[in-house]
Formats: structure tokens, sequence, C-alpha cells
């Protein structure tokens, strides 16, 4: 397994150079445009001047090549200087956004904490619900438990956030009061009240998109749950005279999380990418918010930068998830 | 499994098929029957509705706008006076159609991806890492490269509807089939090490008929998990296609449309939002009970019982 | 500073000042929200809207307008004009003086020399400068002493304020951006997020496309002002959540430009918690009208002047069209009290409107399918009008936007009646907008019968709006798409109107020919002007000295704010 792993890790680098130039392509063949969102008021030859001080002028090889260099070389160097106190002198060019004009990775680290509170908690929670709730309906399949479960999974996945989210505003903030409608990005936690306001601020959108990811997977953990709950080995434990508990959350759990560790392990990513929509609803400006303004503004190195991360997020736990299977399943080889 | 049944017993009663005995086994599951009623009804509803409710669902009478339900408007109007029924009757047309052709496309590609790459080592490695690389695409400028580059061509080869019809079709499936193949390779992996499996091969079963007979049927739950699921994904990112310009023109309706649409009206009219949000969830919901219902009809150990 | 509060504060109380009685930073903390968010607050860097509103909290220009759009002097002393000798007599140099004691936030003096740098900076050719058009023309900024400086012109200019004015073209401190000229403009992120300035704030915490923290300017010219100790601008979301945020539950003092449904809109502020301003300017909502032939067939020759439009060229088809609109009810469904129903391209300031074109203000069904009839065009069996085998079928598009699509769907029905048949297409903002010269769904490529969009002008001075139309404007594959002319519209007669107000000083003669220009579109039907749309913003009914402004920032005087008690 080890060597599996390794070697799934050094063929990790050329699938990644692969992906970033096939992104990079990609972006530039989309047709957007960093002046699009100026105003009409600015005319064309101020923004073919605006275009070229960017630098769009130039051979795409060159700019890809240029990308390349600035992120695998700049930045690393730039942030080990920053840790270690070092100076390796030179004037290194970090990527630069092009609607912020400054560095996309200084970016990336302001929006960080707010993704990680919001989109990776309500992550956690979600998983934390649907595991349990997936079990039981499987164990009481066509109870009122599963029945419900069912009911509310569903309309929990298939209404998407942008409506629960108003909905949520407009119960909990406009009409209660309770919780603030704004998320404050600047906010510090300090002390126990400061902790509250957090607790309060994240509420509702981790509310909401708990709801959503627990519906998903606690389908996929009562789905596979039930197809190995019928299977002979469970009946054998059980004539062995096992405690039921045991058979359920030992052996039944066990052989079942084989899709479930593969939906989390495709949604870790996405809360590093953040959630766009119910970013934009609770207006908590995290990494999703950053994305999808900078291809609204066609803003080519954040874009490129940002998906970048992700695909290299996506890789990593791609094979985790792979390394997993062969441990809940010994049987699973890879040799 | 007819082998087993006693002969006076076949005497009595004509040897069943292995989908009679399916479709026995789906009648006593009650929420797939009500799910398959109410999803019958839902395409009766938009198939045959727009013929017996005969408004025109982008007729605007501006006089008759934000109208609550009443006789003539059973469902209320909209901002500029469009009747929400008629609108909720074609716009079923377009999200149900789009969301099941969509959903299968998404399927069976997935479904296709995670068996192959699960079942034949040598192509794991490669299948995989073209999952690694669709999931790691941005989808927005992805869609609209796909807009610039297909979107006249197809609408000069199909006309507008089909075209546009077509090319959503296209963008939902290509975008969201990575999640069933990951699953689907995941089950197969552990499948392929299981005893029924290995004795097959050993006794020279091909390839392609231990796919269909031994992988297949025991995937199936995983799939009819992601089907529920992806139709409702699809029916919502119709929707947001249009805003890109890609989908159905604005006067379009779709439910997803509606919903959207309907989202800052929620104070005033909460009804408005009520219809569509309604017909998504219970689509979604009656999909998922058929789902359930035909997992339970297929599987021969639970069909015994 | 606390023992001066405490002595004043007792003076008050022993005077019994009744009321409007203040000190810098009394009221506290005033909450802004913009629901798109600032990503720079360097106006020179980034021409949007957000980011010129924002910065202009921080850096202030010469002279702004206010909100009737006459200019107000901020740093300078007064504002030059010929008369007062400010401008030379051949119009083309003007002289600004710097009021006296002007102090950057950071306690040093404001001098000339930061007004040539300003200048330096935004011209700088490798610096791709957002507002180098406010420095068109100039050929020298010299400063004369310390607190004055001369720009010189090229060529005469009647209207000489383009540099210094408005919120695009504020004063930068040249100490802080000595090192950013040119290509290095983009490196200076401290400089380009926390600028200093002279405005009534300074920037503490700038997040870009997030939230920006603000004090107040301790060095500010009125030693009362402003009455708010700290300022938050918080971006993001969408114009609902913005409103709510002020009008329902109170959260923010003051949220921008809310385009909503004006019922919606109405609803939100019946909760008590605020109020919706509005002021107009020279938005106008209009259809540009497709002079040549966006046929797909044509390839590479498509939408340009070797093809004339098969229908559209004929004027009574464009006049039918426009009078089948009722632009009342597109006001009433789209805008309500924000939005006007206008007949002119150019609908502001006062001396610049024309009157001659307001017929349209009525919708005439009847009279449009005669003027049809009459023209030729007759209805075919699918009730579409057709004249020797052409049918009057359309591709109307727009950008996505809830308003957009609803007077979309209205046209096509009023369109329908009168027998033209029209399909509709809604294109994502930052491709119709975008110059992308390969994309086929930009507004200059215009691949349609028909589009739809806004447009305005800076400032009060429509010579170079007007001049958008000349004949050389027009997007071609040759201008690689760029130009402003969407109709490509071609006559002899306009050029010669542009070329003649280039060269007229007297502002009654320019008012005269504006007037004329804009007969000459209208009456030519090649756009049609829909809504003279206003800017909407809220308040809470807490925040006091607000006065909208559409020629300027709207947080123009943002000095003047206070919170009142009248709660």
């Amino acid at each position: 397994m080890l060597n599996y792993t390794i070697r799934r890790l050094l063929l990790a680098i050329p699938t990644l150079i692969a992906i970033s130039l096939i992104i990079f392509l990609l972006l530039d063949l989309a047709p957007s445009d960093p002046t699009a969102n100026l105003p009409l008021t600015i005319p064309p030859e101020v923004r073919e001047k605006i275009r070229q001080s960017l630098g769009i002028g130039d051979p795409i090889y060159i700019r890809y090549l240029l990308w390349c260099k600035q992120f695998f070389v700049n930045e690393p160097l730039n942030i080990l200087e920053q840790v270690f106190g070092w100076d390796f002198g030179g004037d290194r060019l970090r990527v630069l956004s092009w609607q912020t004009r400054s560095p996309v990775v200084d970016l990336i680290v302001q929006r960080m904490p707010q993704t990680l509170w919001v989109v990776g908690m309500s992550y956690i929670v979600g998983v934390l619900i649907a595991v349990p709730i997936g079990i039981y309906s499987a164990y009481k399949q066509y109870s009122w438990f599963d029945q419900a479960g069912t009911f509310v999974s569903m309309v929990g996945f298939s209404v998407p956030t942008f409506f629960t989210g108003v909905l949520m505003i407009v119960i909990f903030s406009v009409w209660l009061g309770w919780f603030p409608s704004i998320y404050d990005t600047t906010h510090v936690v300090t002390d126990w009240q400061s902790f509250v306001f957090q607790v309060r601020q994240m509420a509702m959108p981790v509310f909401v998109l708990a709801l959503f990811n627990a519906a998903q997977i606690s389908r996929f953990m009562r789905a596979s749950m039930l197809d190995n709950l019928n299977l002979d080995y469970v009946r054998t434990a059980r004539a062995k005279g096992m405690k039921e508990r045991t058979v359920l959350l030992v052996h039944v759990l066990r052989n079942s999380l084989i899709p479930v560790v593969t939906v989390i392990a495709l949604g870790v990513p996405q809360v590093f990418g953040g959630a766009i929509i119910t970013e934009q609803v609770f207006k908590v400006n995290g990494l999703g918010q950053l994305l999808i303004i900078a291809i609204q503004g066609g803003d080519l190195p954040t874009v490129q930068t940002l998906t970048f991360i992700f695909a290299v997020l996506i890789i990593l736990f791609n094979l985790i998830a792979d390394v997993l299977y062969g441990i809940l399943d010994p049987r699973i080889r890879y040799d | 499994m007819t082998d087993t049944v006693p002969d006076s017993l076949a005497a009595a009663r004509p040897p069943q098929s292995q989908w009679r005995n399916v479709w026995d086994q789906y009648k006593t599951h009650r929420g797939a029957l009500w799910g398959m009623g109410f999803f019958l009804f839902v395409v009766l509803a938009v198939l045959l509705g727009p013929y017996l409710w005969t408004i025109d669902a982008q007729y605007i009478d501006i006089r008759a706008r934000n109208q609550g339900p009443s006789l003539s408007h059973p469902f209320g109007t909209d901002q500029l006076g469009r009747d929400t029924l008629a609108r909720m009757l074609s716009g079923g047309r377009v999200s149900m159609f789009v969301g099941m052709t969509a959903m299968l496309l998404a399927l069976l590609l997935g479904t296709l991806v995670g068996v192959v790459a699960g079942y034949f080592k040598r192509l794991d490695g490669p299948l995989m890492r073209l999952t690694d690389l669709f999931l790691a695409l941005p989808l927005l400028p992805l869609l609209l490269v796909i807009i610039m580059l297909f979107r006249d061509t197809l609408r000069s080869a199909f006309g507008p509807e089909t075209g546009i019809f077509i090319l959503i079709v296209f963008v939902i499936g290509i975008t969201s089939w990575m999640q069933t193949a990951r699953i689907v390779r995941g089950d197969v992996l552990a499948l392929k090490e299981r005893e029924f499996v290995i004795a097959s091969r050993s006794i020279g079963t091909p390839s392609r008929r231990m796919i269909s007979r031994h992988i297949l049927p025991n995937v199936l739950s995983p799939i009819t998990v992601s089907a529920t699921l992806g139709i409702a994904n699809a029916i919502i990112t119709e929707s947001a296609l249009s805003f890109l310009g890609l989908g159905f023109p604005s006067d379009f309706p779709t439910w997803g449309r509606l919903l959207f649409d309907s989202t800052d009206y929620l104070q005033q009219y909460p009804e408005r939002v009520l219809w569509p949000g309604l017909a998504i969830s219970l689509t979604v919901l009656s999909v998922n009970y058929i789902g359930d219902g035909l997992r339970d009809a297929l599987d021969p150990r639970i069909r015994g019982r | 500073m606390l023992k001066k509060s405490i002595l004043l504060g007792t003076i008050a109380a022993l005077a019994v000042v009744p009321a409007a009685w203040a000190e810098r930073g009394s009221d506290g903390h005033v909450n802004i929200i913009y629901w798109q968010a600032p990503s720079t607050m360097n106006p020179y860097l980034s021409g949007g809207t957000k980011e010129l509103e924002a910065a202009s909290l921080v850096l202030e220009p010469m002279a702004r307008y206010d909100e009737a759009g006459n200019m107000v002097p901020y740093l300078a002393e007064s504002i030059p004009t010929v008369d007062n000798g400010g401008v030379s007599d051949d119009l083309t140099s003007i002289t600004w003086k710097l009021k006296e004691g002007m102090m950057w936030a950071d306690g040093t003096p404001v001098t000339s020399a930061d007004l040539v740098f300003t200048w330096k900076y935004c011209t700088d050719p490798a610096g791709g400068c957002a507002q180098s058009e406010k420095y068109n023309d100039v050929t020298d900024v010299k400063a004369v002493d310390d607190r004055t400086v001369t720009v010189t012109f090229g060529v005469s200019k009647p209207f000489p304020y383009g540099p210094f004015v408005g919120a695009q073209a504020p004063v930068i401190q040249a100490a802080q951006f000595a090192d950013c000229l040119g290509a290095k403009a983009p490196e200076c992120t401290d400089a380009n997020f926390m600028p200093i300035g002279t405005g009534p704030f300074k920037v503490t915490d700038f997040r870009p496309n997030d939230v920006i923290s603000f004090d107040a300017n301790p060095n500010y010219r009125d030693p009362a002002k402003p009455a708010f100790a700290t300022a938050t601008l918080k971006g993001g979301g969408d114009a609902a959540a913005a409103g709510r945020a002020v009008l329902e539950t109170g959260e923010f003092d003051y949220a921008w430009n809310l385009q909503l449904a004006p019922d919606v809109l109405a609803n939100m502020e019946a909760a008590g918690k605020g109020k919706v301003v509005s002021s107009f300017g020279t938005l106008v909502e209009r259809i540009m009208i497709n002079l040549t032939n966006p046929d797909p067939a044509l390839g590479d020759e498509r939408a340009t002047a070797k093809h004339p439009h098969p229908f559209l060229t004929d004027i009574n088809v464009r006049k039918a069209l426009s009078m089948a609109i009722d632009r009342n009810l597109l006001v009433e469904i789209g805008y309500g009290d924000a939005g006007r129903p206008t007949c002119n391209v150019l609908p502001a300031p006062e001396i610049y409107k024309s009157s001659a074109n307001d017929a349209c203000l009525v919708q005439d069904v009847e009279g449009a399918k005669k003027l049809l009839d009459d023209a030729g065009w007759v209805p075919g069996a699918d009730g579409v009008r057709a004249k020797d085998g052409v049918r009057l079928s359309m591709l109307y598009q727009t950008s996505t936007n809830a308003v957009r699509q609803d007077f979309q769907a209205l046209i096509k029905q009023w369109w329908a009646d009168i027998g033209v048949e029209t399909e509709l297409r809604n294109i994502d903002a930052s491709v119709f907008f975008g110059g992308d010269p390969a994309s086929p769904d930009t507004f200059q490529k215009f691949y349609a019968d028909v589009e739809m969009y806004a447009n305005n002008f800076d400032g009060t001075d429509p010579e170079s709006y007007m001049a958008n139309w000349e004949c050389k404007q027009a997007p071609r594959p040759e201008t690689q798409w760029q130009g402003n002319n969407m109709p490509r519209y071609c006559s002899e007669e306009y050029d010669a109107l542009v070329a003649k107000m280039a060269q007229t000083g007297a502002l009654e003669e320019r008012a005269k020919l504006a007037k004329e220009m804009n007969d000459k579109l209208m009456q030519d039907y090649i756009i049609l002007p829909l809504v003279d749309r206003g800017r909407v913003s809220a308040h809470s009914n807490t925040l006091g000295g607000v006065i909208m402004n559409t020629w300027d920032s709207e947080l123009w005087n943002a000095a003047d704010w206070r919170r009142t008690r009248t709660q």
C-alpha cells in the first residue's frame, strides 16, 4: 500500500501539470474580459491600454510559463522567506490578481478563516448528522424515522440554497431578529461574548449547508447499509451470538463505508472551494465568493491559482479515499 | 428462480417471467407505488396539461399582475400577469425532460467509467485521472466556452429549441457524472474480490457477462441514489444555466427559474415560491421512492421475503 | 483631547446650546453596504463605480459635482472660469489653486507637486490607468507655486474640467505613490489598498472584495467633521440582501444601488426602519437597432456595413417598433420612482434636454400597424408581417438582469401585437459587456437585430457622449470590434454636428448643438430610449445628512453624515 501511495503521489505531479495547462487554455478561451465590469463611460482605447498593462497581449505560452514560474517558484520562495526569515534576494513577481492588483495567495490566506469556519463546520456537522441517520434509517427501514428522514433529506437536497438561505434570513433575521443576516469577516473571537457572536453569525449558513450535505451523505449511507444488512456474513455473525450493536456498528458499518468515504472525499475539496451561493446569500465572502467574483471579472490569475489549488486537493483526497478503501476492505489490492 | 417452483404450482399458475416477479415484489412497496403514481401524474400533467389549461404561459396580461389564487388563475399570476399554473405546466415539461435526460446521461457515463475503471485494472489509472480533471475544471468558464463554441452550430443544425435542449442536456451530463463514477468504481473494487465473483471468474465467465450479471446488479443501490440526487441537481442546474445565457430564452419558464424569480417576492407572495419548490421536491421524492422500490424488487434476497 | 472635550462639554452644558452641536467622532460608527464589493481603493487602477465610490471617502479631487450637477470646490479655493481668469481666453489652459492649509491624513501638507504627480501617474503609458481619458489632450501640468498649478491642453478645450474634477480624478499623494509609476503601479499593494487622502476618513483595514474599515481622518479640514469616529464598508451579497439589511433588519445604515422591482422595495420600506432615496442623472435604458445584417451565413462580414439590414434599414419599421412600446408601463413595472419614461438619449442636464420627441411617451399600436401597412409590410398567415419574402422576425439580446428580462417579455408581446416576431436572448453581463473580440456575444459585435442596455456619461458635459454615434465609431473587424456606435449609424450631417461642437465654447450654443444631435438620432429611430433611470439607495432612519448625487460619488458628502436621534 505504501508503494502504491508513493507511486500515485509521483504520478500526481505530471497529472497536475497537465491539468493546470488544460485549465489555463480553457480560461484563455473563455470569452470573459477583465474590463467588462467597468462603466461604459470608459472609452475603448483606455480599455485596450488596461488590457495591455495586464499582459493580455502576450502569446499564450509566455503567459502560461510566467504563471508557472510565479506560482511554482516565486510563491514557495516567498513563503520560505516569511516563515524562516531568509532572504533569497532578487525582485520576484508574485501571482497578482487583475482585479485587486494584489498577490492572489494573500487573498486566499485572507479568505481561508471564514470559509473553514462556515463551510468546513457545516461539512463536519453534515457528516456527523448524516452517518447516524443513515445507519438508523437502514436498520429500521420503512419505520416512521426512516420515512421522515427520507422526506427531510429529499427536500433538503432538492430545494436549492439560494432559496433556503433567503427563507432563513426572512424568518430568523427579519421576523425574529435572532441572528445577523450579514456575516462580519473582521470579527475576532477573544472571549466568551465574542464567541457567542461568532456562533450566532455562523448559525444560519452552517445550518443551510449542513442540511444540504447531510441529505446527500445520509442517502448513500442508508443505501449502502441496506445492501450489506442482508448479506450472509451478517446472518453468520448474528448466529454466532454477537451483540446486535457489534454486528451493526463494526461489521456492517465497516463494509458499507466505501461509497460514503467516496462521497466525503469528493466533498472535502469543495469545502476549500467554498460554497458560492451560500456565501453570497449570507455575505460570508470566503473562497467561493473570491472565485465567482474573479470569474465574473475575467481575473485569470486568480481563477487559475484557485482552481489549481482546488485540483491539488481533489487529487489528494481521491488518493486518500483509495487508500481508505484498502483499509476498510483489505481484499482490495492495487498492486 | 422459476426452476424451483414445484410442478403442481406450476400447473395451477402459468410460469412467471423474471420481470413479472419483479413487478409483483414492486407492488408490495407502498411508497414505491405512491411515488410511481405521483410521477406518472406529473408526467401526464406536463404533457397533457397545456392542452387542457389553454392559457399561453408567455401571454402577459399586465392588468392582472401579482394576483393571488382565483378561479381564472388557480395558482395566481406573476409580476407581469402571466398565469402561474400555465407556467408551472409548460415549465414542468422542460424541467422534467431536461432533468430525466441529463440524469440518465450522467448516470450512463458515470456507471460506464466507474465499472470499467473498477473492473479493468489497466484502465483504472487513466480513467480516474480523467475524472480528477473533470472535477477540477472550473464550471463557469467551461460553460461559457461551450456556449461560444457550440451554440450557433447546434442552433443551425437542430433549430433554436432542440439545439438548446441538446446543449443543456449535454452540458449537465458532462459536468455531473464524476461522483457516480467514483462511487461505482469504489464498490466495484470491493465486489471484484468477493467470493462469488472470484468463483464465477474461475469457471471462465467472460468479462462482459461478469459485469452485466454479477457486478451491475450489485452496484444498483448507489446508482439509484445518484439518480435521485441527479434529477434534483439537473433541474436546479438548468435554471442556473439560463442566467449565463446558455439556457432557454428568459421568457421560457422552467421550475428552477420560477423558483429563482419568485425568491425576491418571498415575503409578499409566498405562494409563488411554494408551487415550483413543491413540484421539484415532490418529483425528486417520488423518484427516490421509485428507486427504493426498484432496488428492493430487483434484489433476489429481498424478493422472497 | 479628552480634557478638551470635557471642557467643551462643560461649556456646551453651561451655554445650553439647543441642538446640532457636533464634534468629530461624536456619533460613533456608521455601517455602509455595497452589494458589489470594492476590489481596490485606487480609482486609477480600477474604473468600477464601486471602487470610485469607496475611494471617494478617502481621496478627494479639486472639485466635485453637487446633487444639481454644479461644481463645488473641495481642495480648490474656487472653480476657475474664463470670467475669473482661471481659464485662459483661448480655452487651452486652466489654473487651479489649492485651499490654504490643506493636509494629508498623515499630517503633511498638500502641495502642487501632488497634482503634478497625479497627472504623471495616470498618464504613464505603461500604467494602464483607467481614468486616462480625464487627462486627454493635457500637454503639461506645471506647478506655479506651492498651491497653484496650471494645466495646459494641446487643443482648445471648451470644457476644461476633466483633470482633478469628480470622483474619477482625485488627487493622490506624491510621496506615497512615488515608486508606483507605470508598470510598477500594481505592485504597490499597500498604497493601492490604503491610500493616504484628504477626505473625511482614512483606511485602517482593507480586505479586497470584502470589507473596508475606516477611522475619521484626524487632519480633516473641518475640525467638527466627520461626525462618525469609525466606518465600515461591507461588500458582497445581492441588491435584495443589502436592501433588507438596511430597511428591514436595520443592521446597516446605508445601502447602495438597490435595483429591485418597485413593489419589492416598497414592501421593504414599509418595515419602517429606513428610507429609499433616489435621484436622476443621465443613465438611459435604451434599445439599439442594428442597421447591418447579423445573419450568421455572412461569416466574417456579418454585422458590418457591407451588408445592410434586410428590414431595419426601413425607417418605418424602426418607427413602428418605437410606437408600439408603452414606456410608462415599463417604468411602473421595472423602476417605480427610480425611473421616468424618456424619449431622449440625452435626458439631462436640463439645458440639454430636448422636448421635440415627446410624442413617443404615448403608446400607439394602431398607428404603428397603419405605418407598417402603408409601408407595404402585410401580415402573413402566422400573423408576422412580410414584404418581398422578408419576414419581420428579430433576435433581441440583452444582459442577464431580472428587470431587463421582464422588459424583454413585455416588449416582445407589444411587437407581436403589431406583427413583428421576436426571439429573446440574455447573455451574462461579463460576456455581453466584455470586449473579447473572439466572443460572438458582445454588445459591440451585435450579432442580433436589436439589443438593450443602459449607458450614461461622466459629469455634465455631453460632448464625448454625443460623439459616440459618429460614423467612424462603428465597431467593425478593423477596429477589433471596439467602438460605441452600436447601430453602425452613418450620417454626414451628424458627423458635421459632432465636429462643430468640438469647436464651440459658448454654453448656449453647445446646448443647442447637443439638442440638435439628440433630435437627429431620435428622429432617425436608430436608438429607442426607454427609461431615464435614477440611482436608488436606502439609508436608515437614524442616518442624517444623506444627499443623493448622481453626478459624483454617492458618498460625496459623507463628511456631513451624522446620527439623528429621532426615534
